[in-house]
């Protein structure tokens, strides 16, 4: 990974972004993406992911702050960042009485350099739809043919709004490798997912938005480590959290007792669970339902977003459902510029 | 989708397509908005069908007046009259519903991140029934020449001058009312203020002439009144330059109007 500087392909510094009603989404984040790296933004709904993605594709300007994309601003200067950057949005908009082939025509009329379009098509195994209409593909073939658009222009950047959402599990593979090839020939990528093993596997590096502020931010490896392993068990009828030696003697960071389960955190996770392990033969006790789980993404997110909830939030961990944050009626109050 | 792909990035710039210009990248959407006008049943019949055969209904009405007081004839009426249908329903009509469908598809705001500029993407869309209306104006022009006697025109330039206004206004009307309009059958509700404001006062089938001074003074402000007193006043060229003038000038006032309002008000997505 090239870090220099100037290698810098895309650069945020202090991003806000308020919207009509006084909705502040985003409230000033800072990342930068190195040219060849693939860099995930991953948040609970409303985070900020996309109103982020969208200043950075230009497609609205910061309400405050900076940012840069191949060293220009991709607002002002679109003309100069656009013919070099390739967008697929969370949604998708193609005509829907237009075939395959059709919608890639129009859009390679669109495009500076365009890949020829059954090349386009190729890359994401679409060829065999080009006689399609649109309205006939399936979810996850329509995000693909957005994916084919925005590559038909060869882009030195690729933003990436939940590229797998609505895909299978075997085209979630392919757009995977692909995003891989794309980053291995030199093409920088953004994308943004709720899928945590998407940005496990995928991401050089990846930032986690909370609630407009970036939360946690490295290496895949780096977030996790910050988080603590897990333990969980069920203790059998008659014993309770206080038979157990004391817990700060095992290493255990928190815990929580919910009925028979109880559910430790810890930073040593070989200390704590032996002498759990230990101490139930000893006591000959059998802990059902047992669960040793090292520190992951998940984790990570889960943690945020449990801080949160404790923090006044009411389940901010709704991983699941994500639709367009902040894609409420204050981003249609935007107009042209 | 392949494993190991070759996403021929190494090629980047070898064997590909040349760089976007503003007219090649409207030509693309213009082609694609006119692929799309052939399989809309809709379109076709209220852009294409309605402008044609509206001229017919309106026939037996115009004979009924008194137009020889103002020096008029029934070919005189009918032809502005056939060029302000085909501006209503060929190109404000048509607009309303193709602007309001690629917004509610996202395809605007798809758009959007691409290359073309706003002014591109809207441009590329309008184009298609743009040029239809204007065939279809050629058409129905010719069509009551022969058909109603109606001599040659006195004056070309203000007739050709008042059909471009009108084409660029309506098709700039259309982009705005599009703002106000939800989905794609609301659209025969939205434009129905327009379309009947300018058949009933702008001329299209009542001449102004035939109005109270009073009253075809204030109506010729309005927006297609200019329009049709040009197309009038180029084939009588009983227009004087000062009254030509004030008509052209009322015509961009309202062009101007019209794209300050599309710039301030247009929407590239849906309403959520």
């Amino acid at each position: 990974m090239n870090t220099d500087e100037h290698e810098h392909v895309i650069e945020v510094t202090g991003l806000r972004r308020v919207y009509g009603g006084g909705f502040e989404a985003v409230r000033g984040i800072d990342f930068h993406v190195g040219r060849g790296e693939v860099f995930a933004l991953l948040g609970t709904n409303g985070a900020g992911k996309t109103s982020t993605v969208e200043v950075l594709e230009g497609l609205a300007p910061p309400s405050g702050g900076r940012v840069r994309v191949l060293g220009h601003d991709p607002h002002a200067e679109r003309a100069l960042v656009r013919p070099r950057t390739g967008v697929m949005l969370q949604e998708g908009g193609f005509p829907s009485e237009l075939t395959v082939a059709e919608t890639a025509r129009m859009w390679a009329g669109c495009v500076s350099g365009a890949r020829p379009v059954p090349e386009a098509l190729g890359l994401v195994g679409l060829d065999a739809k080009a006689g399609v209409r649109v309205k006939q593909l399936s979810g996850g073939e329509r995000r693909r043919l957005d994916l084919a658009l925005a590559l038909l222009g060869d882009p030195e950047v690729l933003f990436l709004d939940e590229p797998t959402t609505g895909l299978d599990a075997e085209g979630r593979r392919a757009t995977w490798d692909l995003v891989r090839a794309l980053r291995d020939a030199g093409t920088t990528v953004l994308l943004t997912t709720h899928y945590l093993e998407e940005a496990e596997g995928l991401a050089d590096r990846l930032a986690i938005l909370h609630q407009g502020r970036v939360a946690a931010a490295g290496t895949p490896a780096e977030v996790t480590a910050a988080q603590p392993s897990r333990i969980s068990f069920e203790l059998p009828e008659g014993y309770f959290v206080g038979d157990l030696p004391p817990l700060s003697a095992l290493g255990v960071s928190g815990h929580e007792v919910r009925g028979r389960l109880v559910r430790l955190r810890t930073h040593e996770l070989q200390r704590t669970a032996t002498a759990v392990l230990v101490w139930a033969e000893r006591a000959r006790v059998e802990l059902r339902a047992l669960d040793v789980r090292p520190a992951s993404l998940e984790e990570a997110f889960l943690g945020i977003a449990r801080e949160a909830s404790g923090a006044g939030g009411s389940g901010a961990a709704g991983l699941g459902s994500e639709s367009a944050p902040g894609s409420g009626s204050e981003r249609a109050e935007e107009r042209v510029v | 989708m392949s494993n190991g792909v070759d996403v021929g990035v190494g090629a980047r710039g070898v064997g590909r397509g040349p760089v976007a210009t503003p007219a090649r990248r409207m030509a693309a959407l213009a082609r694609a908005e006119l692929t799309l006008l052939g399989r809309s049943r809709s379109t076709l019949l209220s852009a294409v069908l309605v402008p044609l055969a509206l001229p017919l209904a309106l026939r037996s009405a115009v004979s009924q007046m008194d137009l020889d007081d103002v020096g008029l004839s029934v070919g005189l009426v009918m032809l502005p009259a056939s060029i302000g249908f085909s501006l209503l329903f060929g190109v404000y009509g048509a607009l309303v519903g193709i602007c309001t469908a690629r917004r509610e598809e996202l395809v605007l705001k798809r758009l959007r991140t691409g290359e073309p500029r706003d002014a591109e993407i809207l441009a590329g869309a309008s184009l298609p029934v743009v040029v239809t209306a204007l065939v279809q104006s050629l058409v129905l022009a010719a069509a009551c020449t022969v058909v109603l006697d109606v001599p040659a025109p006195e004056a070309p330039h203000l007739a050709v001058l008042g059909l471009l206004l009108g084409l660029v206004l309506c098709a700039a009307l259309g982009a705005v009312t599009a703002a106000v309009t939800r989905t794609v059958e609301s659209a025969q509700v939205t434009t129905l203020p327009l379309v009947l404001l300018s058949m009933t006062l702008s001329g299209v089938t009542v001449p102004l002439e035939l109005l109270p001074d009073r009253l075809a003074s204030v109506c010729a402000l309005l927006p297609l009144s200019p329009v049709i007193t040009l197309v009038r006043g180029g084939w009588t060229g009983d227009l004087s330059a000062y009254e030509a003038l004030g008509a052209v000038a009322t015509a961009l006032a309202w062009i101007v109007l019209a794209v300050f309002a599309v710039r301030r008000w247009f929407r590239w997505e849906p309403r959520r």
